[in-house]
């Protein structure tokens, strides 16, 4: 009687354990997460095309104190012609819960094919820039950051 | 919506120069909670456009990855002397917008 008691006990814990996991993981999408593969979202951007690693500079800096205010500037080698110039940037990063932040459109008329901003991220990791050329050529960059207090973390929801 | 433009006064024809904007607003991630536990919602500047006297020359799709109070620098070349007009809008559907005079030597 008692060790059935204790079986039934053993199972609601383990049944409440497990509900109790997947509602967390339901309700708090922000908790810290591990990288995730990028490649089908680049794969969307590009249209399947290949993108080739070079041309990209990024400037970023290798340790991030506060992930919610990083400064990036991105350069990226372009002649900035009406024949051939950059028509795209994007940012992505993969730790981040919403890996694409931002999209940039340039024409011809930038004169020169550099941005700055500030990202926030959630993590250390590797920040991915591509970049669409005109004629449909893609070309990317990747820098890695260390980021000690990371963004998009509820502070309850950390522990300690 | 408050926010700030910087770009230089005067330029030379065809040179590139670096305009700067600065734009006040929280980016809520749609992630945080308030006191209560009840979820904040998602609020972000989504879409930034700056037009040189009238032609688009740069625009932004701007996430949530971006911090708060967003910085933006980006280059913009000019054949003669006209407006420079950055504007901005959140989710909600409010506004910003800032201008400068360019004067092309």
């Amino acid at each position: 009687m008692a060790r059935d008691a204790e079986m039934r006990r053993r199972h609601f814990l383990s049944v409440a354990g497990a509900a109790l996991t997947g509602a967390a993981l339901d309700a708090w999408p922000q908790t810290f997460q591990p990288p995730q593969d990028i490649a089908p979202l680049i794969a969307k951007i590009t249209g399947g095309a290949t993108s080739v690693r070079s041309g990209v500079e990024i400037e970023l800096p290798a340790l991030a104190e506060n992930g919610n205010s990083v400064p990036m500037r991105i350069k990226v080698a372009s002649p900035m012609s009406d024949a051939d110039h950059v028509k795209a940037i994007y940012i992505l990063a993969e730790r981040n819960p919403r890996p694409l932040l931002a999209t940039f459109h340039l024409g011809s008329h930038s004169g020169r094919a550099e941005i700055a901003t500030r990202v926030r991220l959630a993590g250390t990791q590797r920040v991915t820039v591509l970049a669409e050329l005109s004629g449909g050529r893609f070309v990317h960059g990747v820098a890695d950051v260390l980021v000690t207090s990371a963004a998009c973390l509820d502070e309850s929801t950390m522990g300690t | 919506m408050i926010g700030r433009l910087q770009a230089p006064a005067s330029v030379r024809h065809g040179e590139a120069f670096e305009v700067r904007v600065l734009m006040q607003h929280t980016m809520e991630t749609g992630f945080r909670r308030d006191l209560n536990g009840k979820a904040i919602p998602m609020n972000i500047i989504d879409k930034v456009t700056c037009r040189f006297a009238g032609i688009e020359v740069f625009s932004a799709e701007l996430g949530s990855g971006i911090a708060a109070n967003p910085y933006l620098a980006f280059f913009v070349t000019a054949d003669a002397s006209g407006e420079l007009v950055v504007e901005w809008s959140d989710d909600r559907g409010e506004r910003g917008r800032s201008s400068a005079k360019i004067e092309v030597r």
